[in-house]
């Protein structure tokens, strides 16, 4: 019997080796994407906008045409690419500190504009690339290297909801909360990028995946704890969910 | 009839000229006093099925443009002095990123929130860097509304050609004025074809294209800097533009740029009909800035007077062509005033001592 091929690194994948730390899910959630880019064979009309943070080298893991923006300013940047090009596939990769603290605005407004592309948005509750500090989706009295005693929502404001802020925008075509703390999970996450990017196909407006994960380095915890603490902790303050769908079921 | 005379208002004319250089996307935020440019675009790019997009500060309409100029098609924004200043960030990602965009900068009165009267104040933040890192803008500073309308295509091309951004600093005055200009003809390049070697457009097949302004190996970063000043070299080897006025007798000369330059003919006439042999050095690009014209004019002139509607920025500029060989006395006035052709003749006699 002839062999058959039932696994292989995704075209979307350069053969580089991912530079993130042991227990990190930024590995996870990069491959997710380029086998949907694969599966919806996107990834040669694809351009990709990495963000400042530890996914600043997205760009160079991805095979697809791609930049950096500067800090918080990937979906500007995205944007500016998409009403250049509208025929083309474009995707912004970015972290909460990116996203939903230097970035809001930009965030809220390319939402709101119903940009025709994609956000994946990697929700970690720390900035990992500057070492630990709180970020806006720091959990309440989480300490972090910024919030020594515990975060203090009395003092510095409360996690930021991502998904409940940007719900009520109309120019959302999709919307979805997701994890990766199990094999379920993961699955999930690939079903809600894959409809993510069919949004952005089908021109229906903007479409953003959050993706709740992990940091086990500055967390301070094995990768294991980190997932576990997570499955109690951040699930708690961020539920996974569906928020909009405007894609509906068909492919 | 691209030759007949039109009359257009600064900013407008502006915008014209751009759509017929090319520029297919405007992003930009309304800030006074040249928001009748984006208005324009409003207008007239959906007509050529162009892109005109009202960001939701200056800071996110910079990110536009370095994202549209990522495709290598033709981009631009303009605003006014405080606009400009959020915009540095982005500027400077676009000078590392080496992307071909074109920004105009209607001056206004400064520094802070200032006023919306013609200035000359940003002269620094346009020369000097402004956002961060060892970078430079080619800086175009026209002196009349069809010089303005020339010069957009002009810094189209130059961008395109040195995959570097330009700016055009025009103030106020410029921008709300309206005069009659003869609008250049649509341009006939296949703007398509350009940057096909770099561009972000999708891989078809070739191998992926990366551009960012980005490297975190010093050495490799150190390498990408020495390709800028390559640049940097070849720009102020080929492009300097200088504008000299009866320069040819002078025994004085005014340094002036934009409006003020404008100005200064006026004053030129009537300090020639008392017998003053006075002439005008006007760089056309800020940077690169005509240092070789001044050092000559320093060997034949008693003394340089730099004029500029702000407390003496390129007066700086001036003293590095002169190289303390004769006085370089100054005169100007900021915050939005505008000196008139008699003032700046009363200074010109003070520092002659009559």
């Amino acid at each position: 019997m002839a062999e058959k091929l039932i696994m292989k690194r995704p075209d979307a994948l350069t053969n580089k080796e991912f530079t993130y730390c042991p227990g990190c899910l930024h590995g996870v959630a990069h491959r997710l994407v380029a086998e949907i880019l694969d599966e919806l064979e996107l990834t040669q009309n694809t351009i990709m906008v990495a963000p400042v943070g530890c996914s600043v080298f997205a760009y160079e893991f991805f095979n697809v045409d791609g930049t950096v923006a500067a800090h918080g300013r990937a979906t500007a940047v995205a944007t500016g690419i998409k009403r250049a090009l509208p025929d083309k596939t474009v995707f912004t990769y970015q972290g909460d500190g990116d996203l939903a603290a230097i970035g809001t605005a930009e965030t809220v407004h390319s939402a709101n504009r119903g940009e025709r592309f994609t956000t994946i948005f990697i929700n970690n509750a720390i900035y990992g690339m500057t070492g630990g500090q709180m970020a806006p989706t720091t959990l309440e009295g989480m300490k972090t290297t910024t919030s020594p005693y515990g975060r203090d929502v009395h003092d510095v404001g409360y996690p930021v909801h991502v998904c409940e802020l940007l719900q009520n925008l109309k120019g959302v075509a999709y919307l979805e909360r997701v994890a990766l703390f199990n094999p379920q999970q993961i699955q999930k996450a690939k079903k809600a990028i894959k409809k993510a990017f069919i949004a952005q196909q089908k021109g229906l407006g903007y479409s953003l995946i959050e993706v709740v994960s992990t940091c086990p380095t500055n967390w301070g915890q094995t990768p294991l704890e980190s997932i576990e603490w997570a499955k109690d902790k951040m699930l708690a303050e961020y539920p996974l969910g569906v928020f909009v769908d405007r894609v509906g079921d068909d492919k | 009839m691209a030759n007949d005379k039109i009359m257009m208002k600064g900013t407008e004319a502006m915008g014209e000229a751009a759509i017929r250089a090319g520029c297919h996307l405007y992003f930009g935020y309304p800030i006074t006093p040249q928001s009748e440019l984006p208005e324009y675009m409003s207008r007239r790019l959906p007509e050529i099925k162009g892109t005109f997009l009202q960001a939701e500060s200056e800071v996110a309409a910079v990110n536009m443009v370095y994202g549209a100029a990522c495709t290598g098609i033709r981009v631009m924004t303009s605003t006014s002095s405080p606009g400009f200043s959020l915009m540095m960030e982005g500027v400077s990602y676009i000078a590392g990123a080496r992307l071909p965009a074109v920004f105009i900068n209607v001056v206004r009165g400064g520094p802070g929130l200032g006023d919306i009267q013609p200035a000359q104040s940003d002269y620094f933040q346009a020369t000097k860097g402004g956002g961060h890192g060892d970078y430079r803008l080619i800086v175009l500073a026209p002196s009349t509304l069809q010089e303005s309308v020339d010069h957009i295509g002009l810094a189209f091309d130059l961008a395109d050609h040195y995959r570097t951004p330009a700016l055009i600093i025009a103030d106020g005055m410029l921008g709300q004025m309206m005069e009659p200009v003869s609008l250049p003809e649509y341009t006939k390049k296949d703007l398509k074809a350009t940057h096909e070697d770099w561009a972000l457009r999708g891989r078809q097949q070739r191998e992926k294209h990366m551009v960012t302004s980005f490297d975190i190996d010093p050495v490799k970063l150190e390498k990408m800097n020495e390709g800028y000043q390559a640049t940097y070299k070849e720009i102020e080897h080929n492009e300097v533009r200088v504008e000299e006025y009866m320069m040819e007798d002078a025994e004085y000369a005014f340094v002036a740029y934009g409006t003020m330059a404008r100005i200064l003919k006026t004053t030129i006439k009537m300090a020639r009909e008392e017998g003053i042999k006075v002439g005008l050095i006007r760089p056309i690009t800020l940077w690169p800035f005509p240092y070789e014209t001044i050092q000559k004019a320093s060997d034949k002139c008693k003394f340089l007077m730099s004029v500029e509607m702000s407390m003496g920025q390129m007066l700086e500029d001036v003293r590095l062509g002169v190289n303390g060989k004769v006085p370089t006395p100054f005169y100007g006035r900021t915050g939005g005033v505008v000196p008139t052709p008699t003032e700046v003749l009363n200074a010109l006699k003070k520092e002659m001592g009559v």
